[in-house]
């Protein structure tokens, strides 16, 4: 294989735990370089405990994760994430001690000197003139719709190889939501990778190449997004159905 | 105007002492997030290997200086780092807390131990002479070397810290580190890496700090060393531990404030004797009283918690019911058969030993209730069986009145001080609360308990045996031995009572989050202040029971150290369970009267035992005792449940 077709992200037969709380059984799927995989599954499927094991967050107990080819398996999240990966956590993803800009900064200092840094600011600035307005003010007294801009904002500009989004549009007025998506486009048209987890099918099917289904921490679906929404609405079902004989699940 | 000066400039490099160290601490608290309180000992190991290098071994001064505060200094930051504080998890602040005060007792108190007694006299000055005068201010106010190269030590420190917190790529990293390691390591930077830098930053500045301070003397003496951690606390605390130059001013302002107040206060008035040693004090209660930044620390949680797992759950409640039933026996069993031997074959020595033991247990059982269960930490409880043992004394004295009686009432006292310090304390929280009452403990051991009118001035209170109703001191009467039985076995039955009902629900709650239990419509003022005031009147019992043992009760005897031995000692047994207090009461007694059957050389070792908890408790929050518990009852368990299903299941995946 090519280094340049070869996938940015691998799974392969992983398996994670929190403690004694096994949380992932056997899970493979790839991400494709400048593709789109849709992460879907009910509530405790697993969806954020894939993005933290790729990332290094969450040890994997067995398999193997591969970023760009090379195995990760027990390096440190800040070795991943210098290979090119990038994860926008679930909920509150920034400082809430740091000011705006020193969020902003802390990010951009990887990408280069300070000449790079103000530059990237000012990128960030344009695209979100609020971040500008309040950029001395503490992260933490931005409201959660705004943090989430900022998390967005820090990817944007120094777009990554393979982005992974835990529910990046929770808890957004539907008018934002539009422009996170069309923000997530954009750095896909940069070239970077994206998984993304979302609760909103429809707006992450859209967007996807392919699409990945949990459900109770395995993978049912891996394919065409065509197909996910058929294997999102069985399990939904299955749930259902094993809520009403208990004993049969 | 030349008499004001004359006396406020030799308040300057007193002032510059104290600066130095308020800003190491906020230094600490902002790179590290640990309030440590162990700084004053890194510096110290700094200043005192240096003058050991130079008058034993006769190194040249920049040798000895090297070695002291470029190798010494950061290397002892990075050990704290890598054996201590990486263990605690950052949102345990009772375990920080209580770490940085072990270092703080039990370094100074090793260092003779490995080095020999050394005296820091001597020491060299490296920048100015401190003999030679280089010149006067106004007409005739010396200025010599000491005040020279104290505020040119000031003044550098802090500009270079302030660049380096607020300008440069390290400060933001380690700003970030402190709040979450794992968020600051998902934008590619080794979150651990930055935080041991910023534990030897830090312990460069403490090392150069008491390395450069060492000739004007100041941390020299034990006690002008506690001084100087307070009036650093109090000025690091005003600048709500945030900003280094606020920290530095106000901390000159308190040595020049307190220098030239001695200097015109008549020596024979009380205001010299008591409200100066108080000053620096009064000034960090005001601070915590006051500003309004102090209520908020600790505040900002990390983002990332939720990837932890929960912790386990505790023994008693994991237990099946046959163990459970086999542990209560056991217990009786145990019971029993201390009874017994107390009253029959015991020596005397061991009895005693025992005795203490038990009042021990007693005052510890106010820990359990009081930090295990409500979650408040307090570092005056020993002030509080102080306050008991005193209250006892100078009623017998002046009223005549009986022993047991009086300590009764000392316990009330006790608890009516606890609870007007925790009213006081209202709207503190964790490390807030734990400064306070610090602060409180601090304050009677100088100002208030050696007063000639509480304590009977140096000499203490020696108990006259006419004072106690049953002949407690008759060398085979187990009166005294089986008046303590009573009283622990009572306090135990009403803390254990206490922790099962409605008021020990609504304190666990309180202790998880004040916010959720206010939330569900716990009165939490009201809980704490009785929290405080059930664990004062346990404290007061037990000091009034270990009052009666050592027949005399001095000043000195229940200071703040002793306060932070009861705290370290409690946690690190187990301060979840009235058990945890009774062993961490007898194994006390048990621990220190076999050290004395130890050689001489290795009495020092007291000391290595202490940090080797706080080191145990930092692995195990839930205690060492209960950690054990545990393992033994999953043990237990696993061995029954083999013996009653003889092919035994695989353990079901677990599922929350
Ligand atoms: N810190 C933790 N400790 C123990 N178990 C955990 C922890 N975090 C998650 N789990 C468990 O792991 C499983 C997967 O959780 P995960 O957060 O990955 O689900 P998710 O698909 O992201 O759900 P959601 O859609 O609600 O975000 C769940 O059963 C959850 O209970
Ligand atoms: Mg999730």
């Amino acid at each position: 294989m090519t280094g340049a077709d070869r996938p940015i992200l691998e799974l392969d037969e992983v398996s994670a735990a929190y403690g004694p709380y096994r949380a992932l059984f056997g899970v493979s799927f790839s991400v494709g370089r400048g593709t789109v995989v849709a992460l879907l599954g009910p509530n405790g499927a697993g969806k954020s405990t894939v993005a933290r094991v790729a990332s290094g967050l969450v040890p994997a107990s067995s398999g193997s994760v591969r970023v760009d080819g090379r195995d990760v398996a027990g390096e440190p999240a800040w070795r991943i994430a210098r290979l090119g990966l990038a994860h926008v956590p679930e909920g509150r993803g920034v400082f809430d001690s740091l000011s705006v800009e020193e969020n902003l900064v802390l990010s951009f200092r990887r990408l280069g000197g300070r000449g790079q840094v103000s530059a990237s600011l000012e990128q960030a600035y344009e695209r979100f003139p609020l971040l500008k307005e309040r950029r001395q003010d503490r992260a933490g007294t931005l409201s959660g719709g705004q943090q989430r801009l900022l998390s967005l904002a820090k990817v944007l500009v120094a777009p990554p190889k393979v982005l992974l989004a835990d529910e990046l549009s929770l808890g957004l007025a539907p008018g934002v939501v539009d422009d996170v998506y069309a923000g997530l486009a954009d750095v896909r048209r940069k070239g970077t990778a994206l998984v993304v987890v979302e609760q909103q099918v429809d707006r992450a099917l859209a967007l996807a190449s392919s699409a990945v289904v949990l459900e109770r921490g395995a993978v049912v679906y891996f394919g065409p997004p065509s197909g996910a929404r058929a294997a999102v609405e069985q399990v939904v079902d299955r749930r259902a159905r094993g809520r009403r004989h208990p004993a049969s699940s | 105007m030349e008499q004001l000066l004359g006396f406020a400039v030799p308040g300057v490099p007193y002032g510059c002492a104290y600066a130095v160290f308020a800003v190491g601490l906020v230094l600490t608290y902002q790179t590290t997030g640990v309030f440590n309180v162990g700084y004053g000992a890194q510096a110290y190991v700094s200043a005192f290997v240096f003058a050991w290098l130079v008058e034993d071994h006769a190194w040249p001064v920049w040798a000895a200086f090297v070695c002291a505060v470029v190798i010494v200094g950061p290397g002892l930051g990075l050990a704290l780092d890598r054996f201590l504080f990486r263990r605690i998890p950052s949102s345990n602040t009772t375990a920080k807390i209580v770490t940085g005060l072990s270092l703080l007792v039990g370094i100074p108190a090793l260092l003779p131990v490995v080095f020999g007694n050394q005296n820091l006299v001597g020491a060299p000055s490296i920048v100015f002479n401190p003999d030679t005068v280089y010149f006067h201010l106004g007409a005739d106010v010396p200025v010599n070397g000491i005040y020279l190269s104290a505020v040119l030590l000031t003044v550098v420190m802090l500009v270079v810290l302030v660049l380096l917190l607020r300008t440069t790529r390290l400060g933001l990293e380690m700003r970030a580190a402190v709040e979450s390691p794992r968020l600051l390591e998902l934008e590619g930077v080794n979150a651990r890496r930055v935080t041991a830098t910023a534990w030897a930053v830090c312990g460069l500045m403490a090392g150069l700090a008491g390395v450069l301070l060492a000739p004007t003397e100041v941390t020299v003496q034990a006690q002008d060393y506690v001084t100087l951690m307070v009036a650093a606390i109090a000025a690091a605390a005003i600048a709500a531990l945030r900003s280094m130059p606020v920290a530095a001013v106000v901390a000159v302002l308190i040595g020049v404030v307190s220098l030239t107040a001695q200097g015109y206060l008549p020596t024979s008035s009380f205001w010299y004797s008591a409200a100066l040693p108080a000053f620096p004090f009064l000034v960090l209660v005001g601070a915590l009283l006051f500003v309004p930044g102090l209520r908020h620390l600790d505040e900002a949680k990390d983002p990332l918690s939720s990837v932890d797992p929960p912790p386990p759950p505790p023994a008693a409640r994991a237990r099946r019911r046959e163990v459970d039933r086999l542990v209560r026996t056991g217990f009786f069993v145990l019971l029993f058969a201390f009874v017994a031997s107390m009253l029959t074959w015991m020596p005397p020595t061991w009895e005693t030993v025992m005795n203490q033991g038990m009042a021990y247990s007693v005052v510890f059982l106010s820990v359990t209730l009081l930090t295990g269960t409500a979650g408040q930490l307090s570092l005056a409880q020993a002030t509080l069986a102080g306050i008991a043992a005193f209250t006892a004394g100078q009623l017998a004295h002046h009223l005549g009145l009986d022993f047991l009686l009086g300590g009764a009432l000392g316990a009330v006292a006790a608890s009516l001080v606890a609870g007007l310090l925790a009213i006081a304390s209202l709207r503190l929280r964790g490390l807030g609360l734990a400064l306070m009452t610090l602060a409180a403990a601090l304050l009677f051991d100088v100002a208030i308990f050696p007063a000639q009118a509480v304590s009977g001035g140096t000499g203490g209170i020696t108990l006259k045996p006419g004072w106690l109703p049953l002949n407690l001191f008759a060398p085979n009467g187990h009166a005294y031995f089986l008046v303590v039985l009573l009283v622990l076995v009572l306090c135990t039955g009403g803390v254990a009572l206490v922790q099962r009902g409605t008021v020990g629900r609504f304190l666990t709650a309180m202790r998880g989050s004040e916010l959720g239990a206010a939330g569900v419509g716990v009165n939490l003022p009201w809980q704490r202040v009785l929290a405080f005031t059930l664990s004062g009147a346990l404290a007061g019992m037990g000091g009034a029971l270990l009052a009666i043992q050592q027949t005399v009760i001095a000043p000195g005897e229940f200071n703040y150290q002793l306060s932070l031995a009861f705290v370290v000692i409690v946690v690190t047994t187990g301060v979840g369970t009235v058990e945890g207090a009774i062993q961490a009461g007898i194994g006390l007694v048990v621990v220190q009267q076999l050290m004395q059957y130890a050689p001489q050389r290795l009495q020092g070792l007291t000391f290595v035992l202490f940090a080797l908890g706080a080191l145990a408790y930092a692995a195990h929050p839930e205690g060492i005792v209960e950690l054990e518990k545990r393992r033994w009852t999953e043990r237990a368990e696993r061995v029954l449940t083999r013996r009653r299903r003889a092919p035994a299941t695989p353990a079901v995946t677990g599922r929350p």
